[in-house]
This record gives C-alpha cells, structure tokens and sequence, in this order.
C-alpha cells in the first residue's frame, strides 16, 4: 500500500516499476560520473570563468596558439577527407565482396582502436623519417613527410581509418538490394545507381564517420607527436601546446587552449547528434 | 527454399549472391578490392610489421635485455596495477548505470547517456589536464591534500584517476544497446517467482549480458593499458616510479634508444593483436549478444 | 506487349530452380504466377525483368530475342515485394527517377519530368503527397507510389512480385480491386507473383499454377479451379479431400471396398473430390466414415470424418446439409458427385 503511494508520488521523475534497485544504480552511477568526469571538467571551465575575458582572449589569439589550433584542425580535416574515400571503399569491399581472408581484414580494421597511440606514433615515425622505409623512398623526389603537417596527415589517417569504416558498415549491411534492382529496372546503370541511390543513402553515417574521426584526429596527442617535429607556428599541435604550456607552470595558457578546444569538440559532438536525430526522422535509420 | 536464398538480409551477411543488377563487374570488383586491401597495408599492415622490425634490428639477446631492465619492468608493473584497479572500477559504473538506464524511465535518461560518452570526444590531454588543475600546486585541494601527505599528481593515483577517466564509457555504452534490447521481461519473470533484486540480477541478468560486458572490458583493458596524453600530463615521468609502459617507450625513444623502446612496444602491439583476436572471437560467436560490436 | 516464355532453365549453383519451362503471355493480359514457396515462380518474374539470366532458354518480347538485354535495356516495369523505395527522395524524386537516369539525348526536359511525374500521382490517387519521404507514407501508398514510378519508364510489361504480401487484410482487398481497374484503363500487359490462391483467381485473366520449378496448369480462374489437371493444382487450388484408391473391373476400390464410383482405369490412383461435391447416401457402395468433429460455416455443416479401417482411417472433410445427423461418433455413408482421379 505504502510502495504503491510512493511510487506515485515519484512519478514525475521515473515511471513506476517493479524492478528494484533504481535509486542505489542511478545514485551511484551519477556519485561517480559526478567525481570522476564533472566535477574535474567543472574545474577547467571555473579556471576559464575566472580568467577574465581579456586574459582568455590574449592567449586565444596568441600568434601561436592560432597556428596550433589551425595545424590541429586543419590536419584532422584532410585525414578525414582521406578516410571518407577510402574507409567507404574498405567498407564496401567488406560488406559487398567476398574474398580470401575478408574476416581477417575486417578484424584489422580496428588496429588503430586497439593499438596505443605512442606505439603507433612512434613506428610512423620511424617510417616516415627520411631514413625509414617510406621516407627513404619519397626522399629522392624531394618530398618529406615526417616532421612536416603531413606527418601529422599521415598520423591521424592511422588513428581515423576505423571511424568512417564502423559507422558506414552497418548502415551499408542494412542496404535491401531490391533498391539496387530498382534502380537497374527503371534504367539506371550501375555509377548512377551507385551515385544517386546507394551514396545518398550513406550520406548520414559518412558525414557521422568523418565528424567522429575529425573530432578524435582534433584531439589526438600520442601518435602525433613523435612523426610531426612540433615545430612552433608549423608543425605543433593544439594539444602539444597544452602540454607545453603546463610544463611551463602557464596554466591559464593551457587552460585557454583546452576550453575552446572543448567547446569545439562539443559542437561537434551535438553536430553529430543532430544527423543523426535529423536522418532518422527523415529516412527512419541513423 | 529459393524463395528465402533471396529475403535481403540473407544477401547481405552471403556476398557471393549478390546479382548481376546489384554488383559490379569482376574487373571493377577486383580493382576495388585490391585499392582497399594496398590502403590498409599501406597504413595499418606496416607500421605494425615496422614495430617488430625495428624491435629485433639488434637481434634476439638486444631486445630481451630490453625487457628484463628494472625500469621497462617496473613500467610493465606499473601498468598492469593502473588497468587493475581502472577496469573493475568502470566496470561496476558501466553495470550501475546500464541498469538504471536500461531497466527505467526517467526524465533526464538522453542527457545522461550523452555524459557518459563524454570523454571520448575529450582531447586525452585535456583528460589530465583537468586532473593538473583539480590537484596541482596552484589549486585548492591539492597542497591540501599534500599537508595530509597525500600524493595524487605525479604519483599513482593521479594516473589512475586520468586512466579511469579516459576508459569511463567503455563498459558503460556495451551493456546499455545491450540492455535495452532485451526489456525487462526476464527479471519481471524472476522477481514475479520470488527472487529477490540481487539473486535476480545474479541468476538472471549477469548471465544474459556476460559476453557483452566481457566484451567492454576487453575494450577498456586495451585502452587503460595503453593510455598515453592523459597518463603523460599527470605522471610527471619519474623513471622506474610513475612511468608506464607507453611513457616508458617515449622516454627511450626521446633518448634514441630504438631498439629498447620498440622492445617494449611489442608487448603493446602483442597486446593490441590479442584484444584483437579476442574481440573477433566475441564478435563472431556471440553476436547476437553483443549490442554495439560494430560501433565504437 | 506480347510476352514468351521458350524452354527456360535456371539453376542457382546447380540447384534447379525452374526445369524447361514454357509460357505465352498475351498482350495486354493480366497473368498471376501461383505456387507455393520454392515453385520458382518469382525466379520466372525475375527472369523476365533481366535481373537473372537464364541457364538455358529463351524470352522473347514480342518477336524480339531480349534473352541477351540488360535489365537496363529491357524496359519492365517492377514492383517489388517491399517496395524499394529510394527512402532519401520524396515521392515526386522517386517517380521521376527513371526518366531523370536517361541518357541526355533521350530524356525529357525538367519540367516535363515534372508533369508526368504528377500526372502518375494522380494516377495512383497520391496528389499532393509528392513532397513526402516514403517513410511518412501508409503501407498501401507505398505500394502505389512504387507502381507509379515503375509505370513512370513506359514499360513493356509491368511485373509485380507478391504486390499485396506486405499489406494487411483490409487495405489488400482494396488495393486489389484498384490494380484490377487500373490493369483495365492502361492496359499494359502484367504479371505478377502470389501464392495466395484466393488473389490469383479474383484478379488474373490466367493463372499459372507452379510447383517444384515446373508449370503444371495455365489457365482462366474456372479452368484450374474445375478442372485441375493434377493432383497438386487439385489439392493447392481450393479446399479438397484425397483419398488413396485402386481401380479395377471397372470400378474404383477404397481399402478393398468399392464405394460406388465408375471408372475406365485400373492401377493405383489418389482420388481427389471437393467437400461441398458430395451427396449422402444410405444405400449401395458408398464411402463411409465417422464424425470426429463437425462445425457449422456459412449454410452448410462441416464434418470431419475418418474414412477407412481402424488404425488406417483417413482425416478428411466433407459438407453435409445442415439437417443431416452429424453427431460426434456417428456413421456418415457419402458418395463424391464430382471427383478426379490421378493416378499414382
């Protein structure tokens, strides 16, 4: 009698049921989100609160600080482009054909998720030096490619190549085939069924893709670091950059730098949601 | 029975069905397959080759003196205490708040999941920065907590703190799909026959979601151990005390040595494969029970 | 369009889907393909639009060879079972794909793209959805929507793979009747698939009945319904009993009885007659069996009967006149008024 008053009482925050245990799951779960992820977070956006507008704004348009965030993005958005291209091919090749050894390579895919990011850093690195197995080869036509932005390129390719390939492939799985027909009967051949048919389709989940490993690659420090040189104003990233500016006890610096990273990142992360929620209301899939 | 060869989903998972109107010619077809197979060479197959390459330039005697050095050991010990303590942490969170999320309505559910997933669009830096800022010198809490000899920054627990906030979703955005997927029939049917909450979860969910959660865990183990920016703002890369195996291969790397810090980069990579081999094998015979195995 | 079908084959990895089969498709005719799952029936309509090639055979429409077009070049209209709507392009998009995919030479200018596109709509009642997303529209106006975009190409024939399959009760008998009168006003010749039989009959001129890859009747509703010629157009189409008999001096034998029936044959045969083509009877040679369940339908009572000896009876059912005594456990002594025997 008393469970039931309760509940109803409690029916504005959650609808009644008869599985236990919501008060000590939720309690605990937003306990340790709370210590563990806002209350830190809530300490970096104090800082930046604290800091007055023309501080922030000194170090947000600092020479170097621009630079770094234009390497950081700029890089991570010709990676993405990169892996738009191929991680549809590699997914198509995936989904569609079947060759010797498909399983494996579907498995390779996520070696970047799996591999740290130093290990990767630094075996690009050495690759990529003029003295490294591809370095040494691209050497002679006068072309570098570690210790210049392109080392970063090559980097964040490696980090973003499963992002775009995960979230096509599934949504690639789900294409009925009848559409393709369709498409055959009423004329069309194989580029525009592929072109004016399938890629559109695919359009929300590679959009999604290229935001998910732009917005890893924006952030990326690990496997960045040992191939790009860090070269101030040329080659040094914006999270370089933090860490160089807390090594020299600059916390506002690194401060000002994390949050407009943050609020970057952020916009991206609700750009994306709004695909999503945009594409599935529109064509009844995300 | 040929009527059903057709039905679209058995097409999809069977390639070599697919028809003439909805393929491409075997030229185009191979073409394509080998453009997409030289781009994954090119860019995974030989960074991982070059790892082990460059580990044995020495020879055999070269890279295990590498691995047997008190400062590479200690590093090893170092990380494998930091996933010890990281994992089942994230791992009670992850089946906590699957819970609450799978098995209620609330208000305010989207916005929770949306915290969750936070610290995947966080920069790993910012990750221990934000940490640098809650314990450093210049804060509040931090000379504090050193008056009462409390180390959290430069010492263990502040790489723990970074490593659990960098794995925090993990467990976490497996068992929620997962979760809601399968209602809460099951555990209505139990508790309806008696069971209490805890032999209900015990009997009736753990063994529905076991593969699921072995599968997060598998994921949030590579990632605790192989952590780098968040671990390297919070550590301080004190040799043989606070360094773990990734910051223990970019402190030889930065000192040229190559041959040891692609020594200790093996068991990493050999670490990154069998997650691998794992998450495939997972994947391939419980599927079905294993919500997002194809996102991340 | 004239439509023939010459000696076709087809084997999916050496599976035998269809065995050598041959059909005439008249201009202008609406023709159902009827069978049961795995009777190679939407294997024949795929066959035809060009989206399989035929292991050996021909198709010809009209006087020309199409067995080596594309399904590109062939020009069929075709429906498929869900639809497959292009679900990222509205209504109006979907319609007018066909044309817009035409090579430049051939295809209409915008604005007359345009005007057929809502000319179709119109067509399949659907003015004023043209902005639509196929996902924002009912069941039974995709299935519209998906006729007029295949209609938009001016095919040769329009083929409709289990048109209704997807549709519940209510708006399936609706659409039917509509694609009836739309057959009628555009007369294009079309085939489509089903295996309901109640479809087949209602709306085709013929109906070709298919089983395991072969075609084993093509004809109108009356003709395979009254006169099916085999055991399995008999036992498919409509409700039936069957019972296993031997003939002999010139009659035909149920379990070493004779139950009254006349015949010219001898040898083993299944005898085939429909429940309501029975009359009771209290004397002479009759088939007899007991009532094990009865129900009433519409005018008449159904009663279930074993027929045959204890231990070999057989289950079938029979109508009986609502005044005839049909109690459970009860004799009932029949004879078949009309009946088919097919000898096995």
């Amino acid at each position: 009698m008393t469970d039931t008053t309760y509940a109803v009482a409690k029916w504005r925050i959650r609808k009644p049921s008869v599985i236990p245990g919501f008060g000590l799951t939720l309690g605990f779960s937003l306990a340790y989100l709370s210590l563990i992820i806002l209350i830190p977070i809530s300490g970096l956006v104090w800082r930046t609160a604290s800091m007055g507008w023309g501080e922030f704004f000194a170090i947000a348009t600092d020479e170097r600080t621009l630079r770094a965030l234009y390497v950081s993005f700029g890089t991570a958005f010709v990676a993405g482009l990169v892996n738009v291209v191929f991680g549809v091919l590699v997914a198509w090749i995936l989904v569609r054909y079947n060759f010797r050894g498909r399983r494996l390579i579907d498995s390779v895919v996520d070696l970047p998720f799996a591999l740290p990011t130093a290990v990767a850093g630094i075996a690009l690195a050495a690759l990529y030096a003029p003295n490294g197995w591809v370095g040494s080869l691209v050497a002679p036509l006068g072309l570098k490619i570690a210790f210049t932005p392109l080392g970063i390129i090559v980097a964040l390719i490696f980090i973003g190549l499963p992002f775009v390939v995960r979230t096509v492939q599934p949504v690639m799985e789900e294409i009925d085939s009848e559409v393709e027909e369709a498409a055959a009967t009423l004329g069309a051949n194989r580029f525009q069924t592929i072109r004016r048919v399938l890629l559109p389709g695919l359009m929300p989940a590679i959009l999604t893709g290229f935001a998910l490993a732009f917005a890893r690659g924006v952030g990326e420090y690990g496997s960045v670091i040992f191939i790009a040189g860090n070269i101030p104003y040329v080659s040094e990233i914006a999270p370089l950059l933090i860490v160089i500016r807390l090594e020299e006890f600059h916390y506002e610096g690194a401060t000002a730098i994390a949050s407009i990273m943050l609020v970057i990142s952020f916009a991206m992360l609700f750009i994306i949601n709004l695909i999503q929620a945009w594409s599935r209301r529109r064509f009844g899939h995300a | 029975m040929h009527d059903n060869a057709r039905s679209p989903a058995a097409s999809a998972r069977k390639p070599e069905t697919f028809r003439d109107a909805a393929s491409e010619t075997p030229f185009v077809r191979h073409l394509l397959i080998f453009a997409a197979l030289a781009y994954l060479a090119f860019f995974l197959l030989l960074p991982l080759v070059s790892i082990f390459v460059e580990a044995f330039r020495r020879g055999a005697g070269a890279y295990f003196d590498a691995l047997i050095e008190p400062d590479a050991l200690a590093a090893i010990r170092l990380t494998l205490l930091v996933a010890a303590i990281a994992v089942p942490l994230n791992l009670v969170f992850g089946v906590a708040a699957a819970w609450a999320i799978a098995k209620f309505e609330f208000k305010g559910k989207a916005f929770l999941i949306t915290l969750i997933d936070l610290p995947f669009s966080i920069s790993p830096v910012i990750s221990g920065l934000v940490y640098v800022l809650l314990f450093g010198s210049q804060s509040v809490l931090g000379p504090l907590l050193k008056s009462h000899g409390i180390e959290i920054l430069f010492a263990v627990p502040g790489i723990v703190l970074a490593t659990v906030f960098v794995t925090f979703p993990f467990v976490a955005r497996e068992l929620i799909p997962l979760m809601q997927d399968q209602g809460t029939g099951d555990e209505e049917a139990a508790l309806s026959l008696g069971a209490s909450g805890w032999q209900t979860f015990w009997r009736v969910t753990l063994p529905n979601i076991k593969w699921g959660l072995l599968y997060g865990v598998l994921l949030c183990n590579a990632r605790a151990m192989g952590e780098f920016g968040a671990v390297s703002v919070v550590s301080g890369h004190i040799r043989g005390l606070t360094n773990t195996m990734p910051l223990h291969v970019e402190i030889l790397y930065n000192e040229y040595n190559f041959v040891a810090a692609f020594a200790v980069a093996t068991l990493l990579a050999l670490l990154a494969l069998v997650t691998l081999v794992l998450k495939a094998v997972l994947e391939r015979r419980f599927g079905a029970e294993i919500a997002a195995s194809r996102k991340h | 369009m004239e439509v023939t079908i010459s000696n076709i084959r087809k084997e999916f990895d050496l599976y035998p889907a269809l065995h050598d089969v041959s059909l005439n498709i008249r201009s202008g005719e609406l023709i159902a393909l009827l069978g049961p799952s795995g009777s190679g029936k939407t294997t024949l309509l795929r066959l035809i639009a060009g989206l399989e090639h035929p292991t050996a055979g021909q198709i010809f429409f009209g006087n020309e060879d199409a067995s080596n077009r594309t399904v590109q070049e062939r020009n069929v209209g075709f429906v498929f079972q869900h639809y497959a709507l292009f679900r990222h392009m509205t209504v109006a998009d979907n319609i007018a794909f066909g044309l817009t995919v035409r090579p430049r030479a051939t295809r209409p200018a915008k604005a007359e793209i345009r005007r057929r596109a809502a000319e179709l709509l119109d067509m399949v009642h659907l003015s004023g959805l043209e902005k639509r997303y196929p996902n924002q529209l009912s069941g039974g106006q995709r299935q519209r929507v998906a006729l007029a975009r295949a209609m938009a190409i001016e095919p040769k024939v329009l083929l409709l793979d289990e048109p209704f399959g997807a549709l519940d009760a209510q708006v399936r008998k609706e659409l039917r009747r509509w694609l009836r009168e739309f057959h009628d006003r555009t007369g294009h010749t079309t085939v489509f698939v089903t295996h309901d039989q109640e479809e087949a009959l209602e709306l085709a001129d013929r109906v070709v009945v298919m089983s395991q890859g072969k075609i084993e009747q093509v004809g109108s509703a009356d003709d395979v319904y009254d006169t099916p010629n085999s055991a399995f157009v008999f036992s498919f189409i409509g409700s039936s009993a069957s019972l296993p008999v031997e003939r002999r001096d010139g009659m035909v034998f149920f379990q070493d009885q004779p139950i009254g029936l006349a015949t010219d044959a001898t040898g083993p045969a299944q005898l085939f007659f429909r429940p309501q083509d029975v009359a009771l009877t209290s004397e002479g040679a009759a088939l007899s069996g007991k009532v094990t369940a009865s129900r009433r339908l519409a005018g008449a009572r159904i009663a279930e009967i074993d027929v045959g000896n204890d231990g070999n009876a057989h289950h079938i059912e029979i109508e009986v006149p609502l005044d005839a005594v049909a109690t459970l456990g009860s004799e009932i002594r029949f004879r078949p008024t009309r009946w088919e025997q097919f000898a096995s």
